[in-house]
């Protein structure tokens, strides 16, 4: 069941663009009186990368993606990253000069409620060890309006798996809560099998389904396969990011999963990120997609 | 006992003859076909594995650096290659096509090009 918010709502709550998706209903209101609010999606910035026939602007497409942000004319609650943060190195010293640089560039957010996660780009190579340095925990909670936040870490484990622990963790976590709670996961890579041949997948992604399956208001945002990607576990919705460094093919779409070379005559074209608007007493969020424009 | 030997050592050199001589492709005794695929960063040797539908093989991985995975989801098989450990998948293969593989658990930039493909002929 869908509901389209209202244009000129969403736009109050937005400040600017347009309504392009709208996600699901989930069920009736739950959390009636709380507030509406936006937040902002982010993801796969890879600050470190380096290869001009894809990107010649690597240097300064994520602050050109900051000042895009604080450009918005109402500025979110918060904004999350959805993991590779940093392009992968082999060298450790290297990985956290690239964790510290990315740091301070987003520092110049206007909005101070910055959450991060790791991709495996920041953390497969190491656990996670220097991700864990420079931001702390992998996976956590959070609340905001109403609304619960789950932060499920699939990187940090080389296979790209969550791991028992983990699931349990999950488990014991959505145990504290009511089964019409409005639940909003974060994940890096899909949990669902978008494309196991392109490693756009979660080992035991079916297991943080199963457990998030008995809640009535769940939806999940990603990153991982830089572009956006719509798509339903049963009643959950699951919504990729754009990326902010290079864009990859559709799903499958060629016979290799490839970085997209940059168009000289479309610049920063499949780059962009997110505001996701929430009308709390409804359920319904709604999903606005910003392009990085040349600028 | 030493004519023995040399005629197993004959039947096994006949053996290798008959697979073409591939590289890393040896028969054992039991006629099973073993196939041994090494990985390192950032590729799978071979990447081209040629197999027949049902034909039993058996896919012998060893890491030459890191902790590698092989996984090739059209025909449900995968396996971590742990450096040391030698890790085997049985298969016999029940259709024909050509099914992409790839390594599955990240080992840094080149990751994402550690693909490959096993084809599966009549």
């Amino acid at each position: 069941m869908h509901r389209e918010i209202d244009r000129r709502e969403f736009l109050k709550l937005a400040g600017i663009g347009s309504v392009v998706f709208v996600s699901g209903l989930h069920g009736l209101a739950h959390a009636a009186g709380k507030e509406d609010f936006f937040f902002v999606q982010m993801s796969d910035s890879h600050w470190g990368f380096n290869d001009p026939k894809i990107n010649p602007d690597a240097k300064i497409t994520l602050k050109k993606a900051v000042d895009a942000v604080n450009s918005l004319t109402a500025q979110p609650d918060f904004i999350m990253f959805t993991g590779d943060l940093t392009h992968t190195t082999d060298d450790d010293k290297e990985r956290r000069r690239r964790l510290a640089e990315f740091r301070d560039i987003v520092s110049n957010l206007k909005v101070k409620d910055v959450r991060f996660m790791p991709g495996e780009h920041d953390a497969s190579l190491d656990n996670g060890a220097a991700y864990l340095e420079y931001f702390g925990k992998t996976h956590y909670t959070f609340q905001h309006k109403g609304i619960t936040f789950i932060v499920i870490d699939n990187v940090s484990d080389p296979t790209g798996s969550i791991g028992d622990s983990q699931l349990q963790w999950l488990g014991a976590e959505l145990g504290k809560l009511d089964k019409a709670a409005r639940i909003v996961v974060f994940t890096h890579r899909p949990l669902f099998d978008l494309a196991p041949s392109w490693d756009w997948a979660t080992r035991d992604g079916a297991k943080a389904i199963d457990l998030l399956m008995p809640f009535r208001n769940v939806t999940v945002f990603y990153g991982h396969i830089h572009q956006e990607n719509h798509h339903m576990t049963g009643h959950i919705p699951h919504h990729s990011a754009k990326g902010l460094m290079y864009p990859l093919p559709a799903p499958l779409s060629l016979p290799k999963k490839i970085q997209l070379p940059w168009d000289p005559a479309a610049p920063y074209k499949g780059l962009g990120f997110r505001g996701v608007a929430t009308k709390t007493a409804q359920g319904d969020y709604a999903i606005t997609e910003y392009p990085l424009a040349k600028g | 006992m030493r004519l023995v030997q040399k005629a197993l050592v004959a039947l096994s050199l006949v053996a290798v003859w008959h697979l073409g001589g591939s590289a890393g492709i040896v028969a054992h005794a039991d006629s099973e076909k073993v196939i041994k695929i090494t990985a390192k960063r950032f590729e799978h040797d071979p990447k081209r594995i040629v197999l027949k539908k049902g034909e039993p093989v058996t896919l012998e991985f060893t890491s030459l650096d890191r902790p590698h995975g092989f996984n090739c989801p059209d025909l449900g098989i995968r396996t971590d290659i742990l450096p040391g450990k030698v890790s085997t998948i049985h298969l016999t293969p029940d259709k024909t096509g050509t099914f992409p593989f790839h390594c599955d658990l990240f080992c840094g930039e080149g990751h994402e090009n550690m693909t490959g493909e096993i084809i599966v002929t009549e």
